[in-house]
């Protein structure tokens, strides 16, 4: 029985294209994972009832969970393909690309909008330049504690394809929780909280903050631990508070 | 660079790198391999990565504020030079649409990163093919000191990829030992403190589990294939922190335990970690001048890993760091001197230039695509690793450089008769990657025969029948040619003016 590793793959030749399923037989090894089961696949791309056919593309970087690219559904669950170990998973191990991005050709998807959203909340520290201005502002250590479990988001989108609101890719629909957490960080650091209103009035636009249904789907699928719901809560309230005092002023 | 490097960090802490902190709320140091005073800021042990982000989130910057255009999805094929050989910008491939195109610049800069697909599993991202300055070098780059790869002490052994265990496991206290008694099978927990060979701290008192990772990496081997005290037989030892408070453990380390937890399903905090060397750093690289990161073809420059010049024979922890940051710097301004400073702009330069360079590029994706053949990449790519880990990493007999090399040509031989299982004309990865080998084949040339030629043992290369540094005949810079279509090896002197260069003691008593 562990001779054998059974992997269906939903492929797709373009963005036009429709999808389709293949099957593939692989050899089993011991600390097998996905990706080694793609590229036991591109050495020898034959299904499992003897039809040749093309490597399946998918992206993958650091293999370790830094760059967030290897993102797909195995067995319908948003995550990594890199840390996804075979030994763990049931099979016939199903591999499809996530369902929320445009799809590019079979596992790859066009992860854009999300850097299209951290453009839009701003999601940086503006500093001076680059030339040699002296030291940072002083951080308590607490803070730094709280601020360094935001600061490991790899972008990979997992919590954006669990999310029952995220429905499209197109600007004014709901950003994700990944977004909102960084607004969260960069708020945090004494410079970048010199321009929270900005991050926050970006959140307050179509498809911010106020989208958020509370499914809280997002923490569980987040490879990285990062308490995106906390994230998300208190985000809220600075949006709030921002909406409140500008009523107040008026 | 050393001078420089305190205001780079401070840069990077404004930029928002979430370092860690001492209570008065200052930057907290740790100590690294080969050092022994506390110097290394970090943040958590993913420092590397929240540097990259940093980083990329001030470029994001620039890109909203219009400073930057993206090309995200392209590779890089080859330089555009002109009849005087001086480049006047770069032929790319599309990767989605694969359309293949040039782009015209006064200026270019290459910041391309390490080879460790070369040697197949290595510590590096699956991109790091080393393709971009092999491409250059066969276009004329000259490429120094190949033969000098780093291997990684500890990393945690996969079939896909070697994940680094970082050495800040080590700069907190981890310590690295095997039972004294060989195949003791007993659970690591249950083997008494008497009964454990801590051999690095023994071997190097003054060091301890902080000797540079030649030295560990090397101790390593010898335990596992001279001594034969392997874990259960096997090539491994442990990196044990289970002694170490688990509130610092989670505060400074959990990035990397959680990476070995999530990948081995054993708590690093409970079980001392199994560990191997890994190829993990490329201190050779295009060789650029120490003015301003030019290489020796007029108009590019090169920033990194990718280029030779801070890391000598081997480097030490976190540098990297700290020279891509630096070199990137030096190179940005100089690259804007060298076009402004141009009499005739790439604008200015005959579109044939460049069409022949793409057309060029376009016949090679056609053969390629259309080739029958009976040979497959990544069979090809497995065997390559294979070779170049077993002959050119920690030990290097010429003999079997010689072996290496006869293989290198053999699939060099083979690749031209690859068969892309992949034809079609939209998003194929298959191509890419027989682009990359293509190039990684040369590059693993280079690499084997500046091993061959160097005949003594200096940092991470290491002879053992010329074990010794031998500074009167090899205190200098390999410098590798490509000249019609053979690599030949030049020699330059070191600049030592600064240090005089002395031995390397770690075994000396505290």
């Amino acid at each position: 029985m562990k001779q054998q590793v059974i992997v269906k793959v939903k492929r797709q030749v373009s963005p036009q294209g429709s999808p389709y399923w293949e099957e593939f037989v692989l050899k089993w090894r011991p600390a097998m994972n996905v990706i080694i089961c793609l590229r036991d696949i591109a050495e020898n791309p034959v299904t499992r009832d003897g039809k040749k056919t093309t490597p399946v593309s998918y992206d993958s970087n650091c293999l370790e969970e830094v760059c967030g690219s290897c993102a797909m559904l195995v067995n319908g669950k948003a995550r990594m393909a890199c840390s996804a170990l075979v030994d763990k998973l049931e099979q016939p191990i199903r591999l499809e690309p996530m369902s929320k991005f445009p799809v590019i050709r079979d596992l790859a998807v066009d992860r854009q909008f999300m850097f299209e959203s951290l453009k839009r909340v701003k999601a940086w520290i503006p500093i001076d330049g680059t030339y040699d201005l002296g030291e940072g502002p002083r951080m308590a250590p607490e803070t730094q504690e709280k601020a360094y479990p935001l600061s490991r988001c790899i972008s990979c989108g997992n919590c954006l394809e669990v999310c029952p609101q995220v429905t499209g890719t197109e600007r004014g629909d709901f950003v994700g929780a990944a977004i909102i957490s960084q607004v969260r960080l960069f708020n945090m650091h004494p410079t970048g909280a010199m321009h929270a209103s900005e991050r926050i009035s970006a959140l307050m636009e179509p498809g911010g903050v106020q989208d958020c249904a509370n499914a809280q789907n997002c923490v569980k699928a987040c490879p990285k631990d990062i308490p995106l719901t906390e994230s998300i809560a208190e985000v809220n309230r600075q949006a709030w508070k921002q909406a409140m005092l500008g009523w107040l002023i008026g | 660079m050393c001078e420089a490097a305190p205001g780079i960090i401070d840069l990077l802490d404004r930029m928002g790198v979430m370092f860690n902190r001492t209570p008065e709320g200052l930057l907290d140091y740790r100590r690294f391999g080969g050092t022994l005073y506390h110097r290394t800021a970090f943040a958590g042990a993913t420092t590397g990565q929240q540097l990259l982000y940093a980083l990329d989130e001030q470029v994001r910057r620039h890109e909203s504020e219009g400073k930057v255009r993206k090309y995200e999805g392209f590779t890089f094929l080859s330089a555009v030079l002109d009849d005087g050989g001086v480049c006047r910008g770069i032929c790319a491939m599309d990767l989605r649409t694969m359309e293949v195109r040039t782009f015209a610049a006064d200026a270019v800069i290459f910041c391309t990163g390490g080879i460790g697909a070369i040697f197949g599993r290595s510590t590096n991202s699956v991109v790091c093919t080393g393709s971009a300055q092999s491409a250059l070098f066969q276009q004329g780059v000259d490429y120094a000191n190949g033969e000098f790869i780093q291997v990684h002490p500890t990393a945690i052994p996969g079939e896909d990829k070697l994940r680094l265990m970082s050495e800040s496991a080590r700069g907190e206290g981890g310590r690295v030992w095997v039972p004294k008694k060989a195949g003791d099978t007993r659970p690591a927990k249950s083997i008494p403190e008497n009964e454990r060979f801590y051999f690095l701290e023994e071997w190097y008192p003054k060091y301890g589990n902080l000797v540079p990772r030649d030295i560990a990496t090397r101790a390593i081997h010898r335990i596992v294939y001279q001594e034969r005290l392997g874990l259960s037989g096997q090539a491994a030892v442990y990196l044990d922190v289970t002694h170490l408070p688990r509130e610092t453990l989670d505060r400074k380390l959990e990035g990397i335990l959680e990476i070995y937890e999530k990948f081995l399903g054993v708590d690093p905090r409970e079980e001392p970690m199994k560990v191997f060397p890994a190829m993990h750093y490329t201190m050779g690289g295009m060789w650029v001048n120490a003015e301003d990161q030019a290489t020796s073809v007029p108009g590019i420059y090169a920033a990194g890993e990718c280029e030779y010049q801070y890391h000598g024979a081997n480097r030490l922890g976190a540098n990297s760091l700290v020279s891509c940051i630096f070199g990137g710097g030096v190179a940005g301004q100089a690259a804007a001197r060298h076009a402004k400073n141009l009499e005739k702009g790439a604008n200015a330069v005959e579109s044939s230039v460049f069409d022949r360079e793409r057309q060029k590029q376009e016949a090679l994706n056609q053969a390629l695509i259309s080739q029958d053949g009976n040979e497959n990449i990544m069979a090809i790519w497995r065997e390559l690793g294979e070779t170049m880990t077993e002959h050119v990493t920690v030990t290097r007999i010429n003999k079997n450089l010689e072996t290496a090399y006869s293989k290198l040509l053999e699939l060099d031989q083979r690749f031209r008769k690859v068969n892309l299982s992949d034809r079609s004309e939209w998003s194929n990865q298959t191509l890419n990657f027989a682009r990359e080998l293509g190039n990684m084949l040369v590059l693993a040339r280079v690499v084997t025969i500046g091993a061959h030629a160097r005949n003594e043992s200096r940092g991470a290369h290491y002879k053992p029948d010329f074990p010794e540094r031998d500074d009167a005949n090899w205190l200098k810079t390999t410098r590798a040619k490509w000249i019609n279509g053979e690599i030949q090896l030049n020699y330059e002197a070191v600049d030592i003016s600064q240090i005089t260069p002395r031995p390397r003691r770690y075994d000396a008593a505290k």
